[in-house]
């Protein structure tokens, strides 16, 4: 399955705004994304489309993040999330 | 017509039609079953169909917000459809529970689960029970809560409003405010008077008014009137013409002979400041620190705060600004500092007070306020709230000695300190009355309770008689140390002409009040007043203390005050 890790550049980490930007991201996606803390099993990651998923991950600034997606565009897809969180979205 | 009395607590004459605010969503039976012949694939298309419903709704307003406001409304809309609150919703009604009942449960324990993390979650924890009674009230086809949206101004009607329905109420949109519960001190008063709308509450019967139906609101007098006649309308004219005039203050608070008394502003930030600065305040009479601190869940820096202060301070170079120290407790909880499992948090550990269980926050935020004050022109007074000893006083001002801090004084809320104002006006520098909190404690009444609301106004004489007290206690101590006054019974024009009757130094009030308050007290002279504080005295209730001095201040009904 694919995967990719991102480091969490956000100041307030996967929370408030930046957590709504990733979790809408996420579900625009068009295939399922998971998200975990580094080093978490696979089968206890989270929907990454769901805000309230991503609150309770409690990702702040500075931790790395394991995504996984499997399907058509999993890659892309990956590619650009890692991008969006590893983008500080408290400064826009 | 019909005729609705109720409690005036803004002032103001209006016609319009009524708006009622949705019903609270009330909780789905436990265990309440799909009904017979729906299956779990149906109820679960219901589900997310209604999901997806209150997220559009909830987007599309979110496109018209700006600011914090958006963010809140885009993260609430991504919660509509979330995953995890629909997932665990699904799998109960597959259980066989009905979908509102499924719903319910499935926000319950996201929103515990949130709580239970704490901080910024926790804060997070009540926008999901807000979405669940969305889904629940698409599901039932009935108007989802809050303050309903239309495209023309209304005359809002509610039970009574939650501070978090006032953060959302748009001025543009809303004429004026009448509840049928809630007291002259509860949150819809206060906001009503920041907004300078008129509002009556406690206005029994209300709530069953049509959507449409024309009302006229007086909220001087208290009164809602259903399908008015002319004469009505000609007041509520009249009123129009007159509150241009009510909107300008000269900048200099005095009764008719001249007797000065400083009217200043109730502030809680820097652009409250810069806004009562324009309306003419003399100064600030209370700035509400705790703004600073609230939706935190740690204690903001030495100088992230001093910032803040500045930022008031700035508004009023070479002018008084009396800071109040951090009123935390009671109806405005702080993680850090407060224990919100008090079985009685009125009268917990509130105010001064959590200084006995957390030291250190209070010696930081006077650090703060010196730091500030060095770097502005303002004339610095600061004040423990909830100070009820000599002894309090004492080790308050000792604290502000050792901060650098020059004129320290004390609020007088709870009646042991106007009982003992000359010893403890012997510790401090001056004394200032929160009238909400002292009439709330001399008449054991809760502020936020309609049934009460009788009780708790400031012109029962005996809280009239507190500040009395207090002012002559300030006198026997000799030094004529100055009394305000920095509640909400200032910001009303007849009684603050008993006040200053009483002898109180300054009125300090929402901004919006500072024009009516200033034409009402330069009608009278101080003897006037004077005479005007003792009929209040005298009087064996609060009603006719109210009325009974309006009687004698004809100005109020001309001006519709």
């Amino acid at each position: 399955m694919p995967e990719r890790i991102a480091t969490i550049a956000s100041r307030s980490g996967l929370h408030a705004r930046p957590a709504a930007l990733f979790a809408e991201a996420a579900g625009d996606v068009g295939v399922e994304v998971t998200i975990a803390m580094q080093g978490e099993p696979a089968d206890e990651a989270l929907d990454a489309s769901s805000i309230l998923s991503l609150m309770t991950l409690g990702a702040a600034k500075g931790d790395v993040v394991v995504l996984r997606a499997e399907g058509d565009g999993a890659d892309a897809a990956l590619d650009s999330l890692v991008k969006l969180l590893e983008t500080d979205l408290d400064a826009e | 017509m019909q005729n609705f009395p109720g409690v005036g607590v803004s002032p103001g004459r209006i016609i319009g039609t009524v708006r009622q605010m949705p019903k609270p969503i009330s909780e789905p039976p436990a265990g309440e079953q799909l009904s017979a012949g729906t299956s779990a694939e149906d109820a679960t298309a219901a589900l997310k169909a209604a999901s997806q419903a209150v997220h559009d709704e909830l987007k599309a307003r979110a496109a018209h917000a700006t600011g914090d406001g958006k963010a809140v409304l885009e993260a609430t809309a991504l919660m509509a459809k979330d995953t995890m609150l629909i997932k665990g919703a699904a799998k109960l009604v597959a259980r066989g529970l009905s979908t509102e009942r499924a719903i319910w449960e499935s926000g319950s324990s996201v929103s515990e689960m949130l709580h239970n993390l704490g901080g910024y979650m926790a804060e997070r924890a009540t926008d999901v029970l807000d979405v669940r009674a969305r889904i629940v009230a698409a599901l039932r086809g009935v108007p989802a809560p809050g303050i309903p949206t239309s495209s023309t101004p209304f005359v809002l009607v509610a039970e009574d409003l939650a501070p978090a329905d006032t953060a959302t109420l748009d001025p543009n949109k809303v004429l004026a405010l009448v509840t049928a519960g809630g007291g002259p001190q509860s949150h819809t008063a206060i906001i009503a008077r920041s907004l300078g709308l008129p509002a009556v509450v406690a206005a029994v019967g209300v709530d069953d008014l049509a959507d449409g139906t024309e009302v006229y609101v007086d909220g001087a007098a208290g009164n809602i009137t259903a399908e008015p006649d002319d004469s009505l309308r000609a007041a509520a004219d009249a009123w129009a013409a007159t509150a241009s005039l009510l909107a300008e203050f000269s900048g200099t608070g005095t009764t008719a002979d001249g007797h000065l008394v400083p009217l200043l502003a109730n502030v809680g930030g820097g652009k409250d400041a810069e806004a009562a600065a324009k309306l003419g305040a003399q100064g600030v009479g209370l700035f509400r620190t705790e703004f600073c601190f609230l939706e935190r869940d740690s204690e903001p820096s030495v100088e992230e705060q001093a910032a803040a202060y500045k930022s008031v301070f700035d508004a009023f170079p070479g002018k008084k600004v009396v800071l109040r120290t951090l009123d935390a407790g009671a109806d405005k909880p702080l993680p850090f500092l407060t224990d919100s499992t008090e079985p009685n948090p009125a009268l917990g550990v509130r105010g001064y007070r959590t200084d006995f269980t957390t030291p250190g926050v209070l010696d930081r935020q006077l650090e703060a306020i010196a730091l500030a004050e060095q770097q502005s022109e303002a004339d610095v007074w600061v004040m423990a709230p909830m100070i009820s000893t000599a002894e309090e006083a004492a080790r308050f001002a000792s604290m502000c000695a050792d901060a650098g801090i020059k004129t320290p004084g004390v609020m007088v809320e709870v009646p042991s300190a106007a009982l003992t104002a000359e010893a403890i006006l012997r510790e401090v520098g001056f004394a200032s009355l929160g009238t909400n909190d002292l009439t709330q404690y001399a008449m054991a009444a809760d502020r936020q309770l309609g049934p009460l609301a009788n009780l708790n106004t400031p012109w029962q004489p005996a809280v009239l008689r507190l500040v009395g007290l207090t002012v002559e206690g300030s006198r026997a101590e000799g030094h004529n140390k100055p009394v305000g006054v920095c509640g909400e019974a200032a910001a009303d024009p007849a009684l603050a002409v008993v006040l200053t009757g009483l002898g109180v130094t300054t009125l300090s009030m929402t901004a919006r009040s500072l024009a009516a308050v200033a034409a009402v007290l330069k009608t009278v002279t101080l003897a006037e007043a004077q005479q005007l504080a003792k009929l209040a005295l005298s009087a064996p209730s609060a009603t006719e203390a109210r009325a009974w001095v309006r009687e004698k201040l004809p100005v109020l009904e001309e001006l519709g005050l």
